[in-house]
């Protein structure tokens, strides 16, 4: 199921390598409207210097923000989504796949690396939003299982930074079964006795959250995400019913006892790091 | 409305649009070659959207009518122990071909009120939790499962997110992938998104024939990608949704025969081609050894999913 994500104000999308804006020196924050100089909102971790707003983050700004200094090694899996249905909406998928990988520079949506956070050894996973919703297909699906196939091979904790619409419609049968084999993947991780930490930043929703997301050992929530299975417009189509501000936030998945604890975005990686400190890691311990 | 008429609008359409092209000499040439494109569309996925609708159908058999039809002595078993009983979901104990085993499944409801009451067969998350006790608790026995899926998906609700309905399908897809015994799954009706796969993880997968199975409905999908709720049928087709495409994309195990014209049609040998394959698919589970079970269950939907190989790198990712 997918989400309405520009619904709630704190988030926009800064485009800062698109085509056509790549020189562009400002950009609008949603958040209070004001034109903000682009140097700035990325050395200040993609928060708007005047109002606070989060801007989303690529999943390489993303992990600059969360690992050691130099310490992160991309290990993701050469491989990129096939169209196994031949699907054509308005545009086929094929094309937006291309145009996807333009944007983004990324073949997919997933990245995976090996990384430290505080000196700890970890296998990273991170989803970007820009690559068509950070959907979840196949490829997702194969990424993740590979990420934890290598955290419980290294017996490193695996983290997962979740920014994604849920699953991958393009891919229909095939991207619901990627629920089933993401969390069959997470399985090995508690045989093995690895640590499994759940961080869901803007949106976590739909066949993401309704698999490995939620089977976080540690569930953390960046403040100001959206945590949702169903999206609000199906909801109030739906039920009727009148949903309230603070509906499906971090602080309301918070409220409900879904997740551990909600981190600002500037505390999210001495969060991590004191989480790990729990959890000797590696071969050695 | 059917696909017949909705080709018969369109067709209607096309036609004008030609007309005014021809008569006010205006060039419409990509409005019709998109007319075209959907006629040409929907001829060929009628088919998809003609079985949703047989999927739907009102008078279909439900996850009781078969216990009725199939079993001795269904005994209905409530609560998820957790503070609620979800009706949208039945489950219990039962004997089948002799045997006892546990039975779970969404119910739609026969009558106006019962629908209502059980919201169609959506589940919250109190369903999906019942559905896990019930399991786990034939497990304990060495009971087999049997899962009958049939909802349009879970239940959209407030409630339904303040109880973690998304952890709630997750925990249950967990659940399913460690229980040693067999488990066959079969969709009787609609296979709506997470909220089918909920109770979906089996050893075997089976379809009625006339049921869909779908990541979202045909009418979601058609909102949010052609943004207009009516290109449903269009959507249906581009899923690739209905019982034999799943068979041929090896999603599922085995496509089950419904009498001529749909299961409700006849339920009485719905039930009797439905019968025959839970036992046989049963009969064969019941000759491996049972911790092998989730480990095999695992590596099955393990494998499902399709990618592309290795391509140039062209972009250096991550770690600045």
């Amino acid at each position: 199921m997918k989400v309405s994500w520009f619904r709630r104000q704190q988030y926009v999308q800064v485009r800062l390598d698109q085509k056509g804006e790549e020189g562009a020196l400002w950009v609008k924050c949603a958040g209070c409207g004001d034109l903000v100089f682009r140097e700035r909102v990325r050395e200040n971790q993609g928060i708007c210097p005047r109002c606070g707003a989060y801007f989303f983050l690529t999943a390489q700004e993303r992990i600059a923000l969360l690992v050691d200094e130099n310490s992160f090694q991309d290990v993701s899996k050469p491989i990129v989504a096939a169209d196994p249905l031949g699907f054509v909406d308005r545009q086929p998928y094929v094309g937006r796949l291309k145009e996807a990988q333009q944007k983004t520079g990324l073949r997919n949506e997933t990245v995976v690396g090996r990384a430290r956070l505080g000196g700890h050894p970890v296998i990273l996973a991170v989803t970007d939003f820009r690559f068509i919703g950070g959907s979840m297909g196949s490829v997702m699906g194969e990424q993740l299982a590979h990420a934890v196939g290598m955290a419980a091979h290294e017996l490193w904790p695996f983290i997962l930074v979740t920014s994604t619409g849920g699953a991958r419609m393009q891919e229909g049968i095939f991207s619901l079964m990627q629920m089933v084999k993401t969390v069959t993947a997470r399985r090995e991780l508690e045989r093995v006795g690895v640590p499994f930490i759940s961080v869901m930043t803007y949106p976590t929703t739909g066949g993401v959250l309704a698999s490995i997301a939620s089977l976080g050992d540690i569930t953390i929530a960046e403040k100001g995400a959206l945590i949702g299975f169903a999206g609000r417009r199906v909801i109030e189509q739906t039920t009727g019913e009148k949903l309230p501000a603070e509906f499906q936030t971090a602080e309301f998945a918070f409220d409900h006892g879904m997740v551990d604890r909600v981190v600002e975005r500037r505390e999210l990686r001495s969060e991590l790091v004191r989480v790990l400190e729990f959890f000797p890691g590696g071969r050695d311990r | 409305m059917t696909v017949e008429d909705l080709i018969a609008e369109l067709q209607e359409k096309l036609a004008e649009l030609k007309r005014v092209a021809r008569e006010n000499g205006r060039d419409l040439t990509p409005d019709i070659a998109e007319l075209e494109q959907r006629v040409a569309q929907l001829s060929q996925g009628r088919g998809a959207w003609d079985q949703v609708q047989l999927a739907r159908h009102p008078s279909r058999p439900t996850t009781l009518d078969y216990l009725d039809l199939l079993m001795d002595g269904f005994y209905e078993l409530h609560g998820d122990r957790l503070g609620s009983d979800d009706s949208a979901i039945v489950g219990g104990l039962a004997k089948f071909a002799g045997r006892t085993v546990v039975v779970v499944g969404h119910q739609k409801g026969r009558n106006l009120a019962e629908k209502r009451a059980r919201r169609s067969g959506m589940a919250g998350p109190g369903g999906y939790r019942k559905a896990m006790r019930i399991m786990r608790l034939g497990e304990r026995f060495g009971f087999p499962i049997i899962t009958l899926i049939d909802t349009p998906g879970a239940y959209p609700g407030v409630a339904a997110e303040e109880h973690n309905i998304g952890g709630a399908i997750a925990d249950s897809i967990h659940a399913m992938l460690r229980l040693r015994t067999p488990i066959v799954v079969a969709v009787i009706g609609e296979g709506g998104s997470g909220g089918a796969l909920g109770i979906g993880v089996g050893d075997r997968v089976l379809m009625m024939e006339n049921a869909y199975y779908s990541v979202i409905s045909p009418e979601g999908c058609a909102a949010i990608l052609w943004g207009d709720r009516s290109r449903a049928p269009e959507a249906a087709a581009a899923l690739r949704l209905t019982a034999h495409d799943l068979l041929d994309l090896g999603v599922i195990d085995e496509v089950v025969r419904e009498p001529p014209g749909g299961a409700h049609t006849d339920p009485e040998g719905a039930a009797r081609s439905l019968g025959e394959a839970l036992r046989r698919h049963l009969d064969e589970l019941r000759g491996m050894v049972p911790g092998e079970l989730p480990a095999l269950r695992g590596s099955k939907f393990r494998g499902m999913g399709i990618c592309e190989g290795a391509v140039p790198v062209t972009h250096e990712q991550g770690g600045e």
